[in-house]
């Protein structure tokens, strides 16, 4: 299958290992990866900070670039969110109904990478090794914008020589919320310390998730507090093989 | 002004009531998260009624189906609210009660104030009720020399305490029993002075501090849960027995209601009755539910009124997506999940509406502006809209509201401010990909800001300093994403 890439933002810019994980994991399942250059963000930091208006052309950008592509993928929930729940909307809110309608066929087309392994492709065994201890958190809109379910698990599950343990309060959020971390800093930071408070219970090595923007956040925390805790993407781990591992 | 030309409805008035805070929430957020006390006593609390709203929910089939009968229900009364109320309005006077329709927090205060008045007396004991601690009524009562005694054990808590309420169904969530014990061993003339914070023991003494109220006073003043339009019933929810006390004994009793508490028919109490208990006190029925339709000669208060607040319900109903706030039940399972309530408590929203429900209608009864760092308070992790028993799509609103605020303040504002400029400059770079590969090559500038291993930065300038003052910073890679392709596969576009 012939499967466009994108990358968002944040892993292009910041962690661009997620990004490459992610063409990995895929290729190593016999797939075409394809990367349109076009492609910049998704938006969402400014749809979830109030600035529609600016969101617009972000809106129209992503749908132009990859309306020629049948099926898309990106390496987390958070943006797959937004394209599904948000772009449409945004572009009514503009008055723009062709874009909308666009958008929405767009959308339906795009997935966050456990939803296209399972949920799509059918596969739960990528064929991954990676000898460690290891927890998942499940991040806010995997869990409960995409309903993404077990899906990270059963992938995890099937990697060999991991030690996968249970996070406590799994459910709950890290606190990273976008420009929340910042407006509501205290807040965000209070709960960052419970959700680190449970990843050091698990004595993990590694904190796993499918969202690097959350994992951003809470390796703030383990870094800063030099716990000796690693985050690595979802796709990082799915990636690894005994040859390579992160 | 609306779209047809008309006025835009009114909010909520400045200087009455208790809609607004006195500062901005990250300001209140501060204070609270420094008390220990305080985020161990709701942490508990929260913890313990979530998991017991999570046992009887799970209990019951077609919870999903009942959500979506509820969230239908009241969709359908707020779009012909107008002609709702006019039956309601018909059929409690035929049963012979008084309505009355409040513009805002001083006409209700106002006609409570003068119905109390007119029966002479100076005493009036309360139902547990949102609306009167959203119009300040106490404090209106007490101005005209009427003592307004709250006979809730929790609202007793928060009036002996000189405190306010910081949760929708347990004012006092804010207190452990160590606490109670000392606010009733200072607030109520006639404890025993040996009280122990044994539960019972708090229990009985405000019992007996409150029976002699029950049996004195002549005029009862409540809100209400639901309101049927088809029969003109009132109906409160609780669970003391105080409420059945206050609704029957005295001579008078007085109803203040928002506007959207109503349901159409008596049917439709059949929805709410299952999804209230189990979302609020995770109970499977709630201990007392009492109804009135009217006076029944003989039986019960003989000179009934009901009095219908707006107070900004409809300049809330007029926004299409704002407007599923009044939808809300006051059950309170959103604030029981919220981990920033959790971690806050209710004070902090400044408002008697704290929570993520709060967050959505505190803004929208007092005009945006007023509540603007409401919106705000919210990671949008979506907790709040799983538990909604009427499917209120919470993050759905505070996104709107945000976008309502950026929109008004670029509206105001001729010059615009520093975060409006760089989320401006922000999109300018991302709407074309040759700016962006631009900005990402600067941004590895960030790298020289970089220490240890694994790499991160420690401090970043404002406003980022909020982030790095107790979390690092991920230094930037030598090699975006894109410029991997680029090097190693060439042009993406070429292969699609």
């Amino acid at each position: 299958m012939k499967i466009a890439l994108f990358a968002t933002c944040l892993a292009d810019t910041l962690f661009p290992d997620v990004a490459k994980a992610t063409v990995r994991v895929l290729e190593r399942l016999g797939h075409e990866v394809v990367f349109p250059q076009a492609q910049t963000c998704c938006g969402q930091m400014h749809v979830n900070t109030g600035y529609q208006r600016d969101a617009l052309p972000l809106v129209r950008r992503y749908v132009e670039t990859f309306e020629p592509h049948d099926v898309i993928v990106a390496p987390s929930g958070s943006c797959v969110g937004s394209i599904r729940h948000q772009h449409a909307t945004v572009a009514r809110n503009f008055g723009d109904e062709d874009l909308a309608r666009r958008a929405e066929l767009v959308a339906e087309r795009t997935y966050e990478l456990s939803e296209l392994l399972v949920g799509v492709l059918g596969v739960d065994d990528v064929g991954a090794y990676f000898p460690h201890r290891v927890t998942y958190h499940p991040t806010c809109h995997s869990l409960r914008m995409l309903r993404v379910g077990d899906n990270p698990l059963r992938l995890l599950r099937n990697v060999r020589g991991i030690d996968l343990v249970e996070l406590p309060e799994a459910d709950q959020c890290c606190g990273f919320g976008g420009t929340f971390a910042v407006k509501n800093a205290d807040t965000s930071t209070a709960m960052l310390t419970d959700k680190m408070r449970n990843v050091l219970a698990t004595r993990a090595e590694v904190c796993t998730a499918g969202d690097a923007s959350c994992l951003m956040h809470i390796d703030g925390g383990l870094s800063r507090l030099r716990t000796g805790v690693r985050t690595l993407h979802l796709a990082e781990i799915l990636a690894s093989t005994a040859e390579a591992t992160p | 002004m609306m779209p047809d030309g008309s006025a835009a409805p009114p909010t909520a008035p400045p200087g009455v009531g208790h809609l607004r805070g006195d500062r901005s929430f990250p300001a209140a957020a501060r204070e609270a998260l420094g008390d220990s006390q305080l985020r161990r006593n709701i942490g508990n609390a929260t913890g313990t009624i979530r998991a017991k709203r999570a046992a009887v929910v799970a209990e019951v089939a077609d919870w999903e189906e009942l959500r979506e009968a509820g969230r239908a229900l009241k969709a359908d009364t707020m779009a012909r609210l107008p002609e709702l109320l006019v039956q309601l309005e018909a059929n409690v006077t035929a049963a012979g009660g008084t309505v009355h329709w409040a513009r805002d927090a001083n006409d209700a205060n106002a006609i409570v104030t003068d119905i109390v008045r007119a029966t002479g007396s100076d005493e009036v004991v309360k139902v547990k009720s949102m609306a009167t601690q959203e119009i300040g009524l106490n404090e209106a009562l007490a101005d005209a020399g009427i003592a307004a005694i709250e006979t809730d054990l929790a609202e007793l808590i928060v009036q002996l305490g000189d405190d306010a309420p910081s949760h929708i169904l347990v004012p006092a969530i804010h207190r452990n029993r160590a606490e109670i014990r000392d606010i009733f061993l200072r607030g109520m003339a006639d404890v025993d002075p040996e009280l122990t914070d044994e539960p019972r023991r708090l229990a009985m003494a405000a019992r007996a501090h409150l029976r002699a109220k029950f049996l004195t006073a002549r005029v009862g003043v409540s809100g209400a849960n639901f309101a049927v339009a088809d029969t003109g019933t009132l109906s409160v929810v609780e669970s003391e027995g105080n409420g059945r006390m206050c609704l029957t004994l005295p001579d008078t009793l007085v109803t203040v209601m928002g506007i959207e508490k109503i349901v159409p028919t008596w049917r439709d109490l059949e929805v709410f009755l299952q999804l209230l208990p189990r979302s609020s006190t995770g109970e499977r029925m709630n201990p007392y539910t009492s109804m009135w339709t009217g006076v029944h000669p003989g039986d019960g208060p003989q000179d009934v009124h009901l009095v219908l607040l707006d107070n900004g319900r409809t300049a809330a109903l007029a926004d299409e997506i704002g407007r599923q706030a009044l939808h809300c039940i006051r059950c309170s399972a959103c604030l029981n999940v919220c981990p920033v309530y959790e971690r806050t408590g209710g004070h902090a929203y400044g408002s008697v509406y704290p929570g993520p429900i709060g967050a959505i209608l505190s803004p929208q009864l007092t005009g945006i502006e007023d509540n603007a760092s409401l919106p705000f308070a919210s990671s949008l992790c979506g907790a709040c809209y799983d538990a909604c028993p009427v499917k209120i799509n919470i993050p759905e609103v505070l996104v709107h509201l945000r976008a309502r605020h950026v929109e008004e303040r670029r509206r105001l504002r001729s010059v615009p401010g520093p975060e409006a400029v760089a989320m401006a400059a922000a999109a300018w770079v991302m709407a074309e990909p040759t700016r962006y590969a631009a900005a990402q090559r600067a941004a590895r500038a960030g790298r020289l800001l970089a220490r240890g291993t694994p790499r991160r930065i420690r401090a970043l300038p404002p406003p980022l300093s909020a982030w790095t003052a107790a979390r690092n910073a991920p230094a930037p890679p030598t090699e975006t994403f894109r410029e991997w392709w680029a090097r190693t596969r060439g042009d993406g576009e070429a292969r699609s």
